[in-house]
């Protein structure tokens, strides 16, 4: 984990200890044969039923990608149904899906530093130091600097803590803990310099951030708004699958590239129906699907090209991967990791507002430990390894919405806040535990 | 041809494989006469602190021909390839590529020059697919996003011009393969960045024998086409397989180097454990390079 000094360079006889060290395990060969076939199924397989073949290959060789957090998911749903009816009702759900978002914009946070194979602690105080400088801002200037300024400090925290923890060469669990510990207090200091922050709480100002998760699209809006981003998500599928078919590569078979547009068509029917259906009480409608639905998509979005397609993500999963590795090829370690960090602050800010715009306010109540600690949960119950190199921003969704799935349900059926800690604690054992015990029956490391 | 290093220094062989010294690898005459090789090291030393890890090495290494590089652990087999390859600067001593005389103050500037290392931990992410390891570093982009065709088409490319035919897709991840394939991608990623040196450690020290044999063959392709291979090996069989020609490092100083055929195993063995010996192959006076003066294996760590 220390970023720079991996290595030998500093220690001459570190040299020869790499020489009679090479014992790479024998064993390794003849596991490679069985899991010859680890790698993205949809170009490996020519047909349907060889991509499922190899599909599920891959689940028997601990690669199972979301499928287990997408069944616990429903199963938990299921269950919360089951012990009580509202559950699944459209108010229930569209709340559901606000309660998730502070959540999941956390987590994706997290996502940042934990492809490095780092931690950042500070999350939680961090976004909702930002969230009181949008506050604060927004009392006299316009809703969009406000977010502005408040983004951006949480960028430079961000900033900060990844500077210390790159070229001092200092674990990221303890600087950031040492943010955590700081931005709290700057929280509670700052708060009654704000001038509106009587009884310990800023509140909300402006309607335009009031509604980034109390406002809805118009049905038709939503509507229009889902076809468009299907219909391109399935455009931009189709044509990159044609590409390589016209450069001689292997590209997923057709009925795959459909299946997968068609289940991205049903989930955004489900919740553009969901979203629509009058969840207002008594005379009043209230319909729609939320701002803040939209808002995680752009974010998700955004974020998943950035790691997945462009070459700072790659240098990201290559230094989570083998640092040393990629430090030989040329990345410049200290650039990209600062960068997560800064990347990192920032979608706290996001939280943090988005936090803040639920809430209605922003208080020194807040409780920014247990939402990092909801954070990294996210993450990993969604399938990100916490030592690096592997995990994805659709995680931080899954794992959040399974949190908020608990949480919400756990109410709805009156539990304890006592009770639902627990089966959160065991929710995260048993996904962590899976995806180990999974991963080590098949592909060694 | 030969000349040790050691104390008593050269002595005609009485045994092994003098005969062949005659004819040589034809190749590697040509080259010792011929124009200035591809890397030549001149008085090389390099000392950490106190301790002196390398101490005035001469050695030539031509392209289009197999380098081996033996020697004892602690030897500073490491220390030189290191050093070869930018990651440690030498204390002493010059470095000529193609001639002119070069400086290398980080891996890039040899990976600018042409110079690319195999390390024995291979350096490669596990967690990424072949054409991602391959062309990491070294990405092609279109519309400011990766060219995931193009990269793959170029991963491709190289794998078939090197044979390396047993992997079954190369989006495979790199964890998943054996050793022999681990080895064929990290070397094909130094080929594919226009290395007109690699430098190989240790490559089968690892390996089954299948997987050596695909090791040892890939190593042959490469110089075929034209590259200059520095190997560093333990195994002794494998280097008299593949190598033109041999540098014997003992205690940090260069005890003999020369073409393969002026040594034998006894020969060897007795450099790299005593650097020194009685049993050398060359010695016929028609050398064109000394490698280096006697006596000055003096020990630098004993």
């Amino acid at each position: 984990m220390s970023p720079i000094q991996r290595g030998a360079e500093q220690d001459p006889a570190a040299a020869d200890v790499i020489e009679t060290t090479g014992a790479r395990q024998e064993p390794q060969e003849a596991a490679a044969t069985e899991t010859a076939l680890v790698g993205a199924p949809e170009l490996l397989a020519n047909s349907v039923g060889d991509y499922a073949g190899i599909w599920l290959k891959r689940v028997r060789n601990g690669e199972s990608g979301v499928l287990p957090i997408i069944l616990g998911l429903v199963a938990i749903v299921i269950y919360f149904q089951l012990r009580n009816s509202v559950f699944l009702s459209a108010g229930n759900l569209v709340n559901l899906m606000i309660q998730a978002v502070p959540f999941i914009l956390l987590g994706m946070a997290e996502v940042w530093v934990l492809l490095l194979g780092e931690i950042d602690l500070s999350t939680g105080y961090n976004g909702a130091v930002g969230a009181v400088v949008t506050l604060w801002a927004a009392y006299t200037l316009p809703w969009w600097i406000a977010i502005i300024l408040g983004l951006a400090t949480c960028a430079f925290f961000g900033a900060l803590q990844g500077t210390i923890i790159t070229r001092l060469g200092l674990p990221s669990f303890v600087v950031t803990l040492a943010g955590y510990l700081g931005l709290e207090g700057l929280l509670i200091i700052i708060l009654p310099h704000t001038g509106h922050g009587a009884g310990g709480s800023i509140s909300v100002p402006s309607n335009v951030l009031d509604d980034l998760t109390a406002g809805n699209l118009s049905p038709v809006a939503g509507w229009v708004v889902m076809v468009v981003l299907v219909a391109l998500a399935g455009l931009f599928m189709i044509t990159r699958d044609r590409r390589r078919r016209a450069s001689g590569l292997v590209a997923p078979p057709l009925g795959v590239t459909l299946l997968k547009i068609a289940v991205m068509a049903i989930a955004g029917i489900l919740v553009v129906i969901v979203g629509n259906t009058n969840r207002g009480a008594g005379f009043a409608t209230l319909r729609g699907v939320p701002w803040a639905v939209l808002i995680v998509l752009g974010v998700l979005v955004l974020y998943t090209v950035v790691t997945g397609r462009t070459r700072f993500g790659r240098y990201i999963y290559a230094i989570g991967g083998n640092a040393e590795a990629a430090r030989r090829a040329g990345v410049n370690l200290i650039r990209i990791r600062t960068l997560c960090f800064i990347l990192c602050g920032l979608t706290a800010g996001i939280a943090g507002i988005m936090l803040a715009s639920q809430l209605n306010s922003i208080g020194t109540d807040f409780n920014g430990g247990e939402y990092v600690l909801f954070a990294v949960a996210s993450a990993v119950i969604g399938g990100t390894n916490l030592f690096g190199g592997r995990g994805k921003m659709i995680h931080a969704l899954l794992g959040g919405l399974v949190i908020a799935v608990i949480y919400n349900g756990l109410g709805l059926i009156g539990l304890s806040a006592g009770a639902t800690y627990i089966v959160t604690a065991l929710v995260l054992l048993v996904a962590v535990t899976i995806d180990t015990l999974a991963r080590r029956r098949g592909t060694a490391g | 041809m030969v000349t040790a290093s050691a104390g008593d220094g050269a002595r005609p062989a009485s045994a092994g494989r003098a005969p062949s010294a005659e004819t040589g690898t034809a190749g590697s005459r040509s080259a010792d006469r011929g124009d200035a090789p591809l890397l030549r090291l001149r008085g090389i030393g390099k000392s950490f602190g106190p301790v002196r890890a390398l101490a005035g090495i001469d050695l030539d290494i031509p392209a289009g021909q197999v380098t081996a590089l033996v020697g004892d652990n602690g030897a500073g087999k490491s220390t030189l390839i290191k050093t070869i390859s930018g990651i440690w600067q030498p204390t002493s001593g010059e470095m000529h590529w193609n001639g002119n005389p070069v400086e290398l103050h980080g891996p890039r500037d040899a990976t600018d020059l042409g110079i690319a290392t195999v390390y024995q931990d291979l350096a490669l992410c596990d967690n990424l697919d072949i054409v991602q390891n391959m062309l990491l570093g070294h990405e092609v982009r279109r519309h400011g996003l990766l060219d995931e065709v193009s990269m793959e088409l170029t991963a491709k490319q190289t794998l078939a011009d090197l044979r390396v035919t047993t992997v079954r897709s190369i989006r495979q991840l790199v964890g998943s393969l054996s050793g022999g394939q681990r080895q064929s991608v990290a070397v094909a990623k130094a080929v594919m960045l226009d290395a007109r040196l690699v430098v190989m450690d240790e490559p089968t020290a690892a390996l089954g024998v299948t997987q050596t044999e695909l090791v040892l063959s890939l190593i042959g392709r490469l110089s075929a086409r034209g590259h200059a291979v520095l190997l560093v090996s333990h195994n002794l069989n494998e280097v008299f397989q593949v190598a033109d020609r041999m540098a014997v490092l003992y205690l940090g100083q260069l005890a003999a180097s020369g073409p393969a055929s002026d040594f034998d195993t006894q020969s060897a063995v007795e450099l790299m454990t005593t650097g020194k010996s009685g049993r050398l192959g060359g010695g016929h006076g028609s050398g064109t390079k000394s490698v280096s003066s006697g006596g000055r294996v003096s020990g630098t760590e004993g």
